[in-house]
């Protein structure tokens, strides 16, 4: 990783204990910007994470520092972050622009900027007609909404949000995912929560895989499948002759297995090495040997990794 | 996102400015007194405030019989009163309420973590509650031992109570009373601020230290010394050993002079205060757990 420690989040030898019982061990990493997703089933320890980057833990061994900010500084930290927490929880009588605003009293900003801010916050999440409203009467999709206005009203460079997406209608969803892309496109570090894989996939630069507390995989989640040797790289070719195609390919091998698709208009290739078998694939194209219409891999994407490295289908949604 | 960048550097700059702190302990001092004042578990408070006005009340629209209630007994009724049930009950019982729910009252609510996700000092954040629990007590409590001494003497002397308040020494009684509200409400708050972040059901802590001081009296004189009655009673305008007898067992202490045990209790109060700076500082919020 290129870029200079005050623009990483850095884990360096984190751990943390709750008790006997484990949080996370042992976690080395580095997150430049964009978007970068924390994967994991419950108590995977994804929260956990996240209350550590934000200071609202601290790590029993080892340190962590957001854009050079060691995390139990919060006075100097939380001008530069923001974070969406799970905790569906308000104080209590306030309407959605005066927990926003309040907040960023608290931050130190004058009645006129708070403000401002406030309402740049809200027309992001599209919730100003619902603004004057109290939070208490507002639906989950609304206070998720909400809190992710009040995450970024005081405008962040690193956001970090636990399940943001939860409880939001199709459309909301949509837009808040547009709405993350435009952020990390401005240079931000999002951190996401997930347990929605093809949501993952859409908007995540990289992930972050968690298991038990440990960091299972990390990277970019191509990057991340290509590593993973011990589960071979299936690839669906459709093609006018995939008996042919399996008979050229089946000798190689770097090859597993190669299965006719269903409907006998394409074939199913495991490989050990894509590399190799995609320049086998355009020599047999070249030499005229067949007609390929699609090459798409079938178990590239973050749902397949899950559930090669933690050993079930996550939940998604 | 340029404007918002150069707004927070502007703000990163004054991070250690006295002009911040002060703006954000009005802050969450504002957000505070919202929360003492207008929640639901501000009922009880305003219940507890005015319990003592309540058999005065009556005594106003009832006099009682016998001479025992005349105009030059009032100040000794008043004082036994005042320190039987508004200082040792009304607003030791009030400010644990008030100050424990500071913090721990938050935790409940799981909503704590919206200050701990600002860009506040902990110290910060510890002087504004503390200030927002002194303010919301000090009003309440102040206006209970002002109305209470008014209802006291007020429906039955209103003439010669007007000439006391006005020329005798009643004004400077009452001003005294309402200091010695002030004093308790910064003593017992701090107290309650601390053991509101410490313990994990406050109410323990809050009787222990309420049999403490009321057992006060029986202990030897070094040891009255570490408690919050004790100086609280060296500053009471008509001492309470020339009206009420502590009975045999008691153990006479000279009071503390004004001059000790004011600066005594502030000077506590501040460590109290630095001790819960300390802890909120390392504070972790784990709702699970609390």
């Amino acid at each position: 990783m290129s870029e200079p420690a005050n623009q990483l989040i850095v884990f360096d030898n984190v751990s943390k204990f709750y008790g006997e019982i484990l949080g996370v061990n042992r976690v080395n990493i580095q997150i430049a910007p964009g978007i970068t997703s924390l994967v994991g089933p419950n108590g995977a320890g994804k929260s956990t994470l996240m209350n550590l980057m934000t200071g609202l833990l601290r790590p029993t061994r080892g340190s962590i520092t957001l854009l050079g900010i060691p995390t139990d500084q919060p006075e100097r930290l939380f001008r530069k972050v923001g974070y969406c927490t799970q905790f569906d929880s308000f104080p209590r009588g306030v309407t959605g622009r005066e927990f926003v605003s309040s907040y960023l009293f608290v931050h130190g900003f004058n009645q006129k900027r708070a403000s401002e801010l406030t309402q740049v916050a809200l027309e992001r999440v599209n919730l100003v007609d619902a603004a004057d409203r109290k939070v208490a009467a507002y639906s989950k999709g609304m206070r998720q909404r909400i809190r992710l206005a009040q995450s970024i009203a005081h405008q962040p460079s690193v956001l970090i949000l636990d399940e943001p997406l939860n409880g939001l209608d199709p459309m909301v969803r949509a837009e808040t995912i547009a709405l993350f892309r435009k952020l990390a496109a401005d240079g931000l570090h999002l951190i996401i929560s997930s347990h929605i894989l093809h949501e993952v996939d859409m908007m995540s630069d990289r992930v972050i895989l968690l298991n038990n507390g440990y960091i299972v995989a990390e990277g970019n989640i191509h990057g991340v499948r290509d590593e993973m040797e011990e589960h071979p790289m299936q690839i669906l070719i459709r093609c006018d002759q995939p008996a042919k195609l399996a008979a050229y390919v089946f000798g190689q091998n770097h090859v597993v297995e190669a299965r006719l698709h269903d409907d006998r208009g394409g074939l199913f290739v495991k490989t050990r090495d894509a590399d190799r078998f995609y320049l086998l694939l355009n020599r047999a194209v070249s030499e005229g040997e067949l007609n390929v219409e699609s090459v798409a891999p079938v178990d590239d994407d973050m749902s397949a990794v899950y559930q090669y490295l933690i050993g079930s289908s996550g939940g998604s949604a | 996102m340029s404007s918002a960048v150069d707004v927070i550097d502007a703000t990163e700059k004054s991070s250690w400015s006295w002009g911040l702190w002060l703006r954000q302990i009005r802050a969450i001092v504002g957000l505070e007194l919202q929360k003492n004042f207008l929640s639901r578990r501000s009922i009880l408070i305003y219940l507890i405030a005015v319990l003592p006005l309540l058999p005065l009340l009556i005594l106003a629209v009832v006099r009682p019989p016998g001479n025992e209630f005349d105009f030059n007994n009032l100040g000794k009724i008043y004082a036994v009163f005042y320190h039987g049930l508004i200082l040792r009950t009304v607003i030791f019982f009030g400010c644990a309420w008030i100050f424990m729910n500071l913090f721990r009252g938050e935790l409940v609510d799981r909503s704590l973590h919206y200050y701990f996700l600002s860009a506040v000092k902990r110290e910060v954040l510890v002087a504004g509650k503390y200030l927002s629990g002194l303010i919301t007590s000090i009003v309440l409590f102040t206006a209970t031992t002002v109305v209470a001494m008014w209802l006291l003497y007020f429906p039955h002397f209103s003439s010669q109570s007007a000439r006391y308040f006005t020329e005798g020494r009643g004004l400077g009684q009452l001003l005294a009373y309402a200091g010695i509200t002030m004093l308790a409400c910064v003593g017992y708050g701090a107290f309650f601020l601390v053991v509101g972040l410490f313990v994990r059901n406050p109410i323990i802590p809050a009787l222990l230290l309420y049999g403490w001081e009321w057992l006060n009296f029986l202990l030897p004189p070094l040891l009255k010394k570490i408690s919050v009655i004790h100086y609280l009673n060296s500053l009471m305008p008509i001492p309470l050993n020339l009206v009420v007898t502590e009975g045999p067992l008691a153990v006479v202490a000279e009071p503390t002079p004004a001059y000790i045990s004011i600066p005594s209790m502030l000077f506590v109060t501040i460590l109290v205060l630095i001790l819960a700076a300390y802890r909120t500082r390392h504070m972790e919020i784990s709702y699970g757990n609390d």
